[in-house]
């Protein structure tokens, strides 16, 4: 049998579990991979040399892809194993895996048609991944600011004797007259309060 | 007018600062510039956002760009330095109980002494010693293996070279996955705060001079904009003078320290800038000159040399043929685009693109097109000279 049937190996590097399972399923529904999943960034560049993968796969976002990089010098340089998936002739998808933050590294030579489906699965999984990512974000940066304008409502509240709604109208008549957000008004004021005691 | 957008990638490091200071203290909208400025995960994916035009130039290692040019870390478009953004400003350190080998082994830790410290470090240590870099390709990593190659501690018997993220450097000390470490500041001294480390010398004690990140933008960037291109070279060197005067100090640690940019304590800051390091937990403070440069002599300027230097240590290293590797290094440093982008200012130029490294003892002018032009103290703690063209012919 010729070693270009064999099934690619591949090794995930993924700290989180569950978004490792969704990584392997989507990627066992593109096709038949020896899949291997590293965890720790202890270690990373002796456990990923000892599987000895076809491809590996890490979050953009990871600091310890660093480490992986290591591996294009391990080895002598006449037979350098494992070089990035950065095949100038395919930029439409490097880009592709960039924008949605996966990287990959592929062993030297092996044939762009069999890792397409890889990185395509990656790729969708992936840009799933980064859009709950940004919602969070937005969740929890929305919920932060409504505790800064509560606190200075409380103050206001407090310092004035007004209540809720109006101090709620004084914050934003000020940022109105300011040309301000009402956080960045509420921010200010919680700030101020603090400094004051 | 309408100001040109221009993004621009970095890794939060102290030495990052003249991309900040380029945006914050106007020097980008002088040259009619909006920096965008965005923070990189880990050098292999700034190199990947310059490469492919996420951004349009980054703050960067300067062996980076080296690497690219011969073939190390991907096929990607080439990547040039348009300037050298700074020059020394790396710690070397050592676990706590590593450094209590040594003092008790007899080893004065004086911060300065580059030789009797690395051979009291080597025989303090039993085993291999592990030392973490922040990447393959970085100063961090050529200075090490020259320092130690230097004292007949070849790689890799005695030695293991580890990459480490630098944000994890300190619990990779702790955790005892690594014995030592050279890495760029705050982190070095993030390592001695959290009780994990102790710091036994700047790198500028193996080399008083030497280039540690560049500026980097694609080569056809610069080919296809050269106007902007040098307008960018202009601002970030207008904010490397800026950083180089004390007076700017307070400023400076104020912009780092931001939650958004370093999230460290302005103190921390101040002692990188200061060249005033705290080197161990019982608060001993040590003086370093140079520490830490971002205009000094020709600090900014692009020494064809320097990268011939990175070009042929690396090559040395890794098995590849040394001339070949030290031309495809000269190109990579842009002196044409320095020139012209600073033909106007009041920079002086030097006559040269390139020199003898670490022959200059003490500090010397030297030929220059208009102005006075010093050259600072370049010495390799070990007195070797390294004159590129003698390497070219040998």
């Amino acid at each position: 049998m010729p070693p270009e049937a064999s099934p690619l190996s591949i090794v995930l590097v993924e700290p989180d579990k569950n978004r490792a399972l969704q990584i392997i399923d989507s990627l066992k529904a593109a096709g038949n991979y020896d899949i291997r999943v590293i965890a720790e960034s202890t270690g990373l560049a002796r456990a990923v040399a000892s599987f000895n993968p076809d491809v590996v796969l890490v979050d953009l976002a990871n600091p310890s892809r660093d480490i992986i990089e290591e591996l294009s010098v391990a080895s002598t340089p006449l037979e350098r194993p494992v070089a990035m998936f950065v095949d100038q002739s395919d930029d439409a998808m490097t880009k592709a895996a960039i924008e949605a933050g996966v990287s990959a590294y592929v062993v030297d030579g092996l044939r762009a048609d069999r890792v397409k489906p890889i990185l395509d699965a990656a790729i969708t999984r992936f840009h799933m991944f980064s859009r709950v990512r940004k919602e969070l974000e937005t969740t929890k940066r929305a919920l932060e600011e409504r505790k800064v304008i509560d606190r200075a409502k409380g103050l206001l509240m407090k310092a004035r004797g007004i209540d809720e709604d109006a101090a709620y109208s004084l914050l934003r008549k000020t940022a109105m007259d300011q040309n301000k957000r009402v956080v960045d008004v509420a921010s200010a004021l919680v700030t101020a309060a603090g400094l004051l005691g | 007018m309408r100001k040109a957008e221009l993004s621009l990638g970095y890794i939060p490091l102290v030495d990052s600062a003249p991309l900040l200071v380029a945006q914050e203290m106007g020097f980008a909208a002088q040259e009619g510039l909006d920096l965008n400025l965005e923070k990189a995960p880990s050098w292999s994916s700034l190199r990947d956002m310059v490469a492919f035009g996420r951004v349009h130039a980054a703050h960067m290692l300067a062996p980076v760009p080296v690497a690219l040019a011969l073939g190390l870390g991907g096929a990607l478009p080439p990547l040039h330095a348009a300037m050298t953004t700074s020059v020394n400003g790396n710690v070397i350190g050592v676990s706590i109980s590593l450094a209590e080998k040594m003092r008790s082994n007899g080893a004065t830790l004086d911060f300065r002494d580059a030789t009797s410290i690395g051979h009291a470090m080597m025989k303090s240590k039993a085993e291999r010693l592990r030392i973490g870099v922040p990447f393959p390709f970085s100063m961090h990593a050529e200075l090490l293996y020259y320092w130690l190659s230097a004292l007949g501690y070849a790689a890799p018997q005695g030695l293991e070279i580890r990459t480490v993220p630098p944000p994890l450097m300190a619990n990779a000390v702790a955790s005892g996955e690594i014995d030592a470490f050279c890495v760029g500041e705050p982190w070095g001294s993030i390592a001695v705060e959290r009780g994990y480390g102790e710091l036994i010398l700047p790198t500028s004690a193996i080399w008083n001079f030497a280039p540690e990140k560049i500026l980097a933008m694609r080569k056809d960037w610069i080919s296809e904009r050269p106007e902007l291109a040098q307008r960018l070279t202009r601002a970030v060197w207008r904010a490397g003078r800026w950083l180089a005067d004390p007076e700017s100090h307070t400023t400076a640690t104020e912009l780092l320290s931001r939650k958004d940019v370093l999230n460290v304590s302005r103190e921390v800051i101040d002692r990188t800038l200061s060249g005033q390091l705290i080197v161990n937990q019982r608060g001993e403070e040590r003086h370093v000159p140079n520490f830490i440069e971002f205009h000094k002599g020709t600090a900014t300027f692009p020494w064809k040399s320097q990268a011939a230097w990175i070009g042929y240590r690396m090559a040395t290293r890794l098995g590849f043929e040394p001339s070949g590797a030290m031309s495809a290094a000269r190109d990579v440093f842009r002196t044409d685009l320095y020139r012209r982008a600073l033909a106007e200012t009041t920079a002086a130029l030097p006559g040269a693109s390139e020199k003898v490294e670490g022959a200059i003892d003490q500090a010397e002018p030297a030929a220059s097109a208009k102005g006075t032009l010093i050259l600072e103290r370049d010495r390799f703690f070990d007195g070797a000279i390294f004159d590129p063209y003698k390497e070219d012919r040998s």
